[in-house]
């Protein structure tokens, strides 16, 4: 009864807040656009990824953020990665006005981790890669201030790379610490 | 004072100065709050209602090392923590105590083997009066050890010249 009576009313907007993963429709949209640029896309769960090289980094944020399909106005994520043999880093990418999220990877050699920096596409970026570069030791190149951010100053190396061994107390102590 | 109004002449009290010295501070420890980690919701929550600290003179937690005796370090600490952790010690007034609570703050606790950036215990830095074992530990623990701490002060001579460990 009260639905019929209210029919003629303006009905109120309907909010979707449902979050989605829609890295998988952005693969061939960035492999057009890309070409080679855009290596693969993954099977791991939860989060799909798409492997890029790291030269081409910062184009194909650009071109999430500022394309009216994407969006993505929001760097939710950095990760580090430890592989052995190389070291990768992993951008969660997220539209707030289209409520999805974009993930891509890159890798990089252990002896030359150089990635190039994403803090003048979004600002959060900045603290995101100093603790990326603070516990893994990734260079991103173009950052205005790569500091440590967690760790004290006079640290030595990178924790949670898989080959980094513990310091005694006494050589902390002769740090300063 | 029904009981004892003129029945006595006004009076002097002989005591030991140890005894009223000792009966003063162990009856008033201000703690600071120092809380790091989970143990200081177990520290808030002796503190509070439940358990109530003022009980024994020790609720009163000051947000400055200059007002407070006890510093009951409660939580993990971290390298980049202990270098403040001395400094705030330092800046406290004595006679001072320090109380190590949990695990962390006794020996590193759970990050003693991979925690690279936990101190592994407290007592590298400054001087632990009483170990509060538990992670975290029961508020009857800390009171337990509050208890303990009292009786250390209440057997401190004042006027003696202390042997520095």
């Amino acid at each position: 009864m009260n639905q019929e009576a209210k029919a003629g009313e303006p009905k109120p907007p309907v909010i979707n807040n449902s979050m989605r993963f829609r890295t998988e429709e952005a693969f061939p949209v960035l492999k057009s656009h890309f070409g080679d640029a855009v290596r693969s896309l993954s099977d791991t769960r939860p989060d799909r990824h798409i492997l890029v090289r790291p030269g081409f980094l910062p184009e194909i944020c650009k071109f999430l953020r500022d394309d009216p399909d994407w969006q993505c106005n929001m760097l939710h994520c950095v990760t580090g990665l430890d592989q052995a043999e190389t070291l990768a880093v992993v951008y969660h990418l997220f539209s707030m006005p289209k409520r999805h999220f974009v993930v891509l990877k890159t890798e990089v050699l252990r002896d030359s981790p150089m990635v190039p920096t994403l803090a003048h596409i979004w600002p959060s970026a900045d603290w995101l890669e100093r603790e990326t570069f603070d516990l893994f030791g990734i260079v991103f190149e173009g950052h205005p201030d790569l500091r440590r951010i967690l760790l004290p100053d006079e640290w030595i190396g990178h924790p949670l790379r898989k080959d980094y061994e513990m310091p005694t107390h006494e050589k902390l102590r002769e740090l300063g610490l | 004072m029904g009981l004892l109004e003129n029945k006595f002449n006004d009076n002097v009290i002989v005591t030991s100065v140890d005894a009223v010295f000792n009966w003063a501070r162990q009856s008033s420890l201000w703690p600071m709050s120092f809380g790091l980690a989970c143990c200081a919701i177990e520290m808030m929550c002796t503190g509070a209602s439940r358990y109530d600290l003022e009980r024994f003179g020790a609720g009163v937690f000051r947000p400055s090392p200059r007002q407070a005796d006890l510093m009951i370090v409660a939580g993990t600490v971290t390298y980049k923590m202990a270098s403040r952790l001395k400094q705030l010690y330092d800046l406290m007034p004595e006679p001072r105590w320090v109380m190590a609570m949990g695990s962390c703050a006794i020996g590193g606790g759970p990050y003693y083997k991979h925690g690279y950036s936990v101190v592994k215990g407290v007592d590298l830095y400054v001087p632990v009066d009483i170990y509060i074992p538990g992670c975290p530990p029961h508020p009857e623990t800390l009171l337990a050890g509050l208890l303990e701490l009292q009786e250390k002060v209440r057997q401190d001579r004042i006027l003696r010249k202390k042997v520095s460990a």
